[in-house]
This record gives C-alpha cells, structure tokens and sequence, in this order.
C-alpha cells in the first residue's frame, strides 16, 4: 500500500517524468496499426480480446432487464458457438452491480462497476470514497475510478494522489482502474504524468477513458500509457495493468491494440489480468469476424 | 502548335458514392490500352457495407422521390448518348442499346409510385380484419449483368432493384466492363444517395462465391450467370436463405420489380 509522500516527494515524482515525442508516438501507433494478421493468427487474437473484454454499459436508461440480457452475453457471447470463451467482466453504475452479481454467481466473469461520481469526478472525496465502500460491499470485484481532471489540470498533483491513495484502500481486495480521461488532459505529456501518478498511488490498472468525452481511446494515447506502464515496470517491479475504453468498435482496432500492446509490453499482458479492452458494441463485430474466419462467408449483422 | 496529349482516363469502382481502385491495387485490360480494376472480395465486403447503412434511406424515400431519381439518371445516360455508342463499339446496333437502356430507366421510373397497387391487394378474410398486402424491399440485391449486352443487361437489372427501394452490388461484364462504369458515373450525378448503387468490375469467379455466400445480401439477380455459375450461386444462396432469381427473358415487366420484394401481409383488427 503506497503512503501518501510529501510534497517534496511527488514533486520529485513528477518533475522526473520525460516528456512524450508527440510526433515520434503517432507515427509508431499508426505503423503498428498497419500489421497485418491472418487466419490463424487472428482467430487467436480475436478470442483473446473476447476474453479481454470488458462489456460494458453506461447509460442513465439501464434497466435490470438489460443487465441481465448482458451478463448472458458475457458468459457466452455466441449462443450458437460454445468454444467461443466468456468475456472478462461486465462494467456498469454501482446501483446495478447487485443484479450483475446475482446472473455472474459461479461463472469467471468479473463484476466492474465505475465509482467516485463518474464520469466527471467532480464531487466530495468522501463521497467517492463512499460509493467506493459500497460498490465493493455490494460485490463489485473491480473499481473504475475517474481522476478529478480539474485538480489534476491546475496542477493539483497532491489531491489527485491522496484521492486515489484512498479509494485504493476503499477497494480493499477489489481491483482499482484509475481512469485518467486523456481526452480532457490536453497532451501526450500530461497522460504520461497522470499515469505515472495513478501507478506510484497504487493503481492496479490504468485506464483511458469513460468513453463519454471524444476523442476517447486512441491508439497513440493508449501507446504512451503502455510505455508509461514499461517504464514504472522497470524502476519499480510492480506490474500494472491498463484498460483500453471508448471508440474501439471493430475487431479490426481491437486487434491493432493488441499488436501495440505485444509490440510495448510483450507476451507478459496479453492476458486478461493485465491487458482489458472496454467496449460496448464491440463484440457484435468481433463475434461476426470469427464467424467469418470459420464459415469462410461474410456475416450479417442481423 | 503541339498536338494535344491524349487525357487518359482511369476507370474506377464506384462504392460508396465514391470511384476507388481495388483495394488488391490489381487491375486488367479487357480492352487494349485500359486498364479496368480488378475488384477483390474485400471491394465487394466494402461495397455489401456500404449498401447496408445506405438501405434505410433509400428504402424510406417516398415512391416518388425514387421516380423521380430513376428519371434523373435516364436524362444523364441519355446526355451521354455518344460515349457510351462509342465504349460499346460504335454503329447503329450501340444506338440501339444505349436507347433501349434510357428507356429502361424512364420505363421502371414510372412504376415506383404505382407498383404498390398493382402488385398489393386487399384480401376478404373471414374475421373482423382488415387484410392488406403490400410489396417492401428486399434490403441489399447483388446484380450480376450479362456478359452482352453490357450496358442494357445492367441497366435492367439494376433499374427493377432501385425502383422496388432495394440497394444494390452490382457485377459489371466481365469482358466488358467500360460501359458499366461509365454507367457508375451517370449514377453518380442522379442523385442517388452514396451506397444505394455499388458497381465492380473484375473476374466474375473471384467475386460470385463470395456474393453468393454473405450473409448480408438479401437476393441475387443472376441474368448473368452460366448454368454452373447460378447452380453454384443457389447453393452458396441457402446460407441465408437469399432469393436467387434467374432466366428472365429480358422483356420490361413489373414482375421484374415485384421478383425482388418481399410481399407483407397486415392484419389489421377492425372490431366488429
């Protein structure tokens, strides 16, 4: 459990974080993307991001009827095909995680619940930390948590740390993502930092976006999060996970994220536990490119 | 002074509303000095996508609206009249075609506003209904045109599709595929909205299989197929149960609308 440091310390702490070349990055993700995967291949990758996926829904029109039809859906997306595996977790607003943990009782998918006033973060640290508690009481094993930006962007650094210092230790044994929202952090630079704050605080994972802000999760932002990842590797031992979420909708993207997660971390977080892929409408058209892949026909999306 | 320098047209698919190359980057010269692009089975996943998302709108324009589209386009074709004489060998036999073509088009215009009560009925049942059939659109038609003649086999194949509100792929002739394409940009400036016409050329038994075998097509007009390549085409169809329609004997019908619609029934309570 990471100690709130003084002042002195995270300043240290940030002062010490290198600068990201924007140009550098774009083109890297943008050449990485490019690869092109085939056949057996990309059956292998197209199940792993199934198995990576966080099914998520976050609407204020969510119903328990719909998080039912969901949780079947992440215990076996393709009714029609039981080799296809279950996802990784179902993601959706602490009110609902009651229901999701009733339909996900005996089965591997994980119940992910957003917590401390998502999606903006802007309310009393004792009230995150409250949603926190009982989001975890009420049987969330995972905690998506959003980083207060406004704090974050006028410089901050302390509030934001002691905040996710705290619901860490809210979590108790449930996994904490820390979601930055690199859409509103303004740079390259800015990610790198928050990332690396999230992590020394003691983030189990880090995670773009809520996906209600554009632009969301891209593959350059994602790219400097896994080399900030690497980086924190390297100095401390600590592995840390990191959560791709928003605007990945075709298994094509979904599998160009895990090229550039091979290509950053290598074969150690092409696993569920280290690597997730947050996504609502997704699975649809992964579940169709394996129906090509087997059928050998093109598929509807009826 | 200087001869003028030969402007050398590229042809192109025409997907989506837009004239692209092959994804493949692969070309052939059915006709000497031009290359005409060779469309892959990824060209024609694109141009399937791309007719889906434009199927809503077109089928949802009024009868009319579709009308009056169709009309458009038989005043562009008729405005290229000379071209199109020339990219299908010239003399009086092209006129002839390239008239019968335009006609095709004013001729299936006509009918989109007036399909609906010829093909529909209303049915006396015995029960407190009111019972009425109408014709809807299919969804995506994949057209394969005839070999010859190349521009009147598309065009009536094609012109039957649009005005029932379908969207379609169309299979341009293999050997060939100038006046298709030249087609594609008539289409073009008609006003169809991007997606409702997809036009490929290239190898026909690259590109059938996979036509016969998406999920997401809804029927094939296969007036351009060989006897093998219908039979093949038929049983890829059964995949997703995709009406297959053949052997039409080329005359202007209504029938030819009707053959790719579905017929819907409403039964609609009227109290006693």
């Amino acid at each position: 459990m990471a100690t709130a440091p003084s002042l002195l310390h995270l300043g240290s702490l940030m002062g010490g974080v290198r600068s990201v070349d924007q140009v550098a990055v774009e083109e890297r993700a943008a050449s990485l993307g490019k690869r092109s995967i085939k056949k057996a291949s990309k059956v292998w990758a197209l199940e792993l991001a199934i198995r990576m996926m966080d099914l998520t829904t976050l609407e204020g029109a969510d119903t328990p009827g719909k998080v039912a039809a969901l949780c079947g859906k992440a215990i076996r997306p393709d009714p029609t095909d039981h080799s296809v595996p279950s996802v990784a977790a179902v993601c959706l607003y602490p009110s609902l995680i009651a229901q999701a943990v009733q339909h996900l009782r005996g089965t591997t998918v994980k119940v992910a619940s957003v917590a401390t006033s998502f999606p903006s973060g802007q309310t009393f640290t004792t009230v995150k930390v409250t949603e926190t508690r009982e989001a975890v009481a009420a049987g969330a094993d995972e905690i998506d948590m959003v980083i207060d930006r406004g704090a974050f962007l006028s410089g901050g650094y302390q509030k934001v740390y002691d905040e996710i210092v705290r619901i860490k230790e809210a979590c108790g044994s449930a996994h904490l993502k820390v979601i930055l929202e690199t859409g509103e952090l303004g740079s390259y630079d800015n990610v790198r930092r928050a990332s690396i704050l999230a992590m020394a605080a003691g983030a189990d994972f880090i995670k773009t976006s809520t996906g209600k802000i554009q632009p969301a999760a891209t593959p350059a932002v994602t790219l400097v999060m896994m080399e900030a990842v690497r980086d924190f590797h390297r100095e401390t031992g600590r592995n840390v996970g990191l959560k791709a979420a928003g605007g990945i909708r075709t298994a094509k993207q979904a599998v160009q994220y895990l090229v550039l997660l091979y290509e950053t971390l290598g074969p150690d977080w092409m696993t569920p536990n280290r690597f997730r892929l947050g996504a609502s409408s997704l699975l649809n058209d992964v579940l169709m490119q394996l129906a090509r892949e087997k059928t050998g026909a093109y598929q509807s999306a009826d | 002074m200087a001869p003028r320098l030969d402007v050398r047209k590229t042809y192109k698919l025409f997907v989506n509303g837009e004239f692209v190359r092959s994804e493949s980057g692969r070309a052939y010269r059915p006709v000497a000095g031009v290359n005409v692009p060779r469309a892959s089975r990824k060209d024609l996943r694109d141009a399937v996508r791309a007719a889906r998302t434009a199927f809503d709108g077109w089928a949802g324009r009024t009868a009319t609206n579709r009308g009056q589209i169709l009309y458009r386009a038989a005043e562009m074709l008729d405005g290229r009249r000379l071209q199109f004489i020339q990219e299908l060998g010239g003399g009086k036999p092209a006129g002839r075609e390239v008239d019968a073509a335009v006609e095709a088009l004013v001729w299936y215009a006509g009918w989109t506003d007036k399909l609906a009560q010829v093909a529909g009925t209303v049915n006396p049942v015995a029960g407190p209904y009111f019972n009425f059939t109408i014709p809807e659109p299919t969804g995506v038609v994949g057209v394969v045109a005839t070999e010859t003649p190349a521009l009147l086999g598309l065009v009536r194949g094609i012109a039957p599709a649009l005005a029932g509100g379908n969207v379609v792929v169309a299979l341009a002739s293999e050997s060939r595929p100038l006046p298709a394409l030249t087609l594609a940009e008539v289409l073009a400036t008609s006003d169809f909205p991007p997606g409702v016409v997809n036009v490929l050329t290239g190898q026909r038994k690259e590109l059938l299989p996979w036509l016969g075998a998406h999920m997401d097509v809804n029927a094939i007009d296969a007036a351009g197929c060989t006897a093998e390549e219908l039979a093949a085409a038929q049983e890829a169809a059964a995949g997703n149960v995709k009406r297959v329609v053949a052997h039409r004997n080329g005359e202007l019908s209504p029938s030819a609308i009707t053959d790719l619609m579905e017929m819907k029934t409403v039964w609609h309570p009227i109290g006693t």
